[in-house]
């Protein structure tokens, strides 16, 4: 059987024209899980009777001719979504033995379109990584050379994908999250703007940044399960109370006469030069189907590393405070006090970078130096906002490199923790500013992936779509397969 | 900036983590390194600019009708907690 092969939007057409059941590519897609997940470490677990059950359920959808485009379509969910029943542990210790009691409303949404839950998925503890080492349930292999890092936070996902063990699988993208992990393994990593999809039972790092999105193997599997997913949700505050445009219908919107923006600042020091002439290369390709590029420049682009990592560690050491040993997760043994129950509970349950970042957050806020810190970074932040708007003001879309070099190789910048930021020295700005953003496959060097981003203003997630589908009708970058998974 | 191993302390207290002596001299030096590095941003002006708390402006905090809507599920949620004595939650001895 040659589903692997196939895109999630092709399984889903294949299956309304019966040439297979569900239960047939799920048992498919369970067997490849088993074969490639003892070395890729991409799933944490593997819900393989529950995905049996979603897939019977889903023949007899399509038997009915109900159902839509994803019905019977296996995914994987990263194991910071809360899935009813199922374990959640969100790479930590702290969360070993959590059950989560109800679905997040991405998987309950996903769920009902009919898609097939294979699993959870490996991933930076609490999403706090850019190359799935911080796991407490050991780095994920990046499939294209398992001695290299897939990316993070979301790298089980992204390894899944691009191994073919699923389809398609969810990721969230707090600093790049998704779309860095996508580039680094020839994936299309989509992050829509902040609040358009739902973030309750989504497991919180930094409320102001985290978004969920989609790791997939084109802009057209990105814009169905988008499609599915995102919309308003009375559960989470921040959530956007807008229609869902049908991204699907909008894929073939003409790239002709678009504006692109290639950003100036993303073309300096620190980009591997290979990787910058893939990224180059790609967006000139775009004047010959009719688009016009233009430089621009956004002057505060470089403070966002620095920016990002005194928000998103300040909002992490307080969404982190609830784990304290009393009503869910992790619990030392034998505490002698309330005090003693809280330290080493938490000191045993978190891995040394979330405890790095809490430390860092708790620094940033404290009395005396929360105006040097945390004030001065979120005005850096509305800088960084304001640089945005005024482009937007200009072009249509900014391109540029999503990550500064290919993957790199398993343990070459974990004990650096500064060396590691700035991997996401391209994409943390479109968080800052919540914009949507999305990376796609554009080139290889040395055998690995080069990814080409793509950032909109906001709410544009129908014209990245379209831009990142126009491209892949022209080139086969996101068809290629890693050797060994074919 | 330099930490000291004090302050880590102090801070590791604030968190209510602990941190083994092993680990204190790794998160001297990261600590350190990583306020360094944000130190960056006193290079920009930021005079008179409006700190940015919100990615969407205008989204204002939306409001409900004050009805019950949640159901009690006390059991399935003290499933995971360790310890549960008649539907309370167990925590060592507060009050001597």
């Amino acid at each position: 059987m040659n589903a692997h092969r196939a895109t999630a939007a092709e399984l889903g057409r294949g299956l309304r024209a019966r040439e297979y059941s569900s239960v047939e590519i799920t048992r498919h897609f369970l067997e490849r899980v088993g074969r490639a997940n003892p070395s890729l470490n991409a799933f944490l677990t593997v819900t393989a009777e529950r995905a049996l059950e979603d897939a019977r359920r889903a023949d007899l959808r399509i038997a009915r001719s109900e159902g839509g485009p994803l019905t019977g379509v296996p995914l994987a969910h990263k194991d910071i979504f809360c899935a009813a029943g199922v374990l959640t542990t969100c790479g930590s210790r702290m969360l070993s033995n959590f059950v989560a009691p109800y679905d997040a409303t991405v998987v309950e949404r996903l769920a009902a379109a009919g898609m097939v839950l294979l699993g959870k998925t490996n991933m930076d503890e609490f999403a706090m990584g850019s190359s799935n080492e911080t796991s407490y349930y050991g780095p994920v292999k990046n499939p294209w050379d398992t001695s290299k890092v897939p990316g993070g936070s979301s790298g089980g996902s992204a390894a899944a994908v691009a191994a073919r063990l699923a389809p398609v699988a969810t990721g969230t993208d707090t600093g790049g999250s998704i779309r860095q992990p996508g580039a680094l393994t020839g994936l299309t990593g989509f992050k829509p703007t902040y609040g358009r999809v739902s973030r309750y039972g989504m497991i919180a790092f930094a409320s102001s940044l985290d978004q969920a999105g989609v790791l997939a193997q084109s802009a057209e599997d990105a814009a169905l399960v988008l499609g599915a997913m995102a919309g308003h949700d009375p559960r989470d505050s921040t959530s956007v109370n807008a229609p869902v445009p049908d991204y699907a219908a909008g894929l073939e919107m003409p790239v002709r006469g678009l504006k692109i923006g290639i950003i100036r600042e993303f073309f300096g020091e620190g980009l591997e030069s290979r990787t910058g002439g893939a990224v180059r290369a790609a967006i000139e390709a775009f004047r010959a189907l009719g688009a016009s590029v233009v430089e621009v420049s956004l002057p505060h682009l470089p403070l966002s590393v620095p920016t990002y990592y005194v928000v998103a560690p300040a909002e992490c050491s307080s969404n982190l405070s609830r784990y304290d040993g009393v009503r869910f997760g992790h619990r030392c043994a034998e505490p002698r006090d309330l005090m003693d129950l809280y330290k080493r509970t938490r000191g045993e349950g978190f891995g040394a970078e979330v405890k790095r970042r809490i430390m860092t957050g708790t620094y940033v806020l404290s009395a005396g130096y929360y105006d040097a810190f945390y004030l001065k970074a979120q005005k850096v932040r509305s800088l960084i906002n304001a640089d945005f708007k005024r482009a937007f003001g200009e072009v249509d879309v900014l391109m540029g490199p999503t990550t500064p070099t290919p993957a790199f190789a398993i343990g070459a910048k974990i004990d650096d923790p500064i060396l590691m930021y700035l991997n996401d020295i391209y994409t943390i700005g479109a968080n800052l500013a919540g914009l949507p953003a999305v990376s796609v496959p554009c080139g290889m060097v040395d055998g690995l992936p080069v990814g080409l981003q793509i950032i909109g203003p906001h709410f544009a997630e129908e014209r990245l779509l379209a831009t990142a589908h126009a491209w892949q009708r022209e080139t086969d970058w996101h068809r290629r397969l890693p050797p060994g998974y074919a | 900036m330099t930490l000291s191993r004090r302050d880590v302390e102090n801070i590791a207290h604030l968190a209510r983590l602990e941190i083994t002596e092993a680990e204190l001299p790794v998160y001297v030096g990261s600590l350190s390194a990583i306020l360094e590095f944000v130190e960056q941003l006193s290079s920009a002006a930021t005079e008179g600019v409006v700190p940015m708390a919100h990615p969407l402006e205008g989204q204002v905090q939306p409001l409900r009708e004050d009805a019950v809507t949640e159901s009690d599920r006390r059991e399935a949620y003290q499933a995971n907690a360790a310890a549960v004595e008649a539907g309370l939650y167990l925590v060592p001895k507060v009050i001597e």
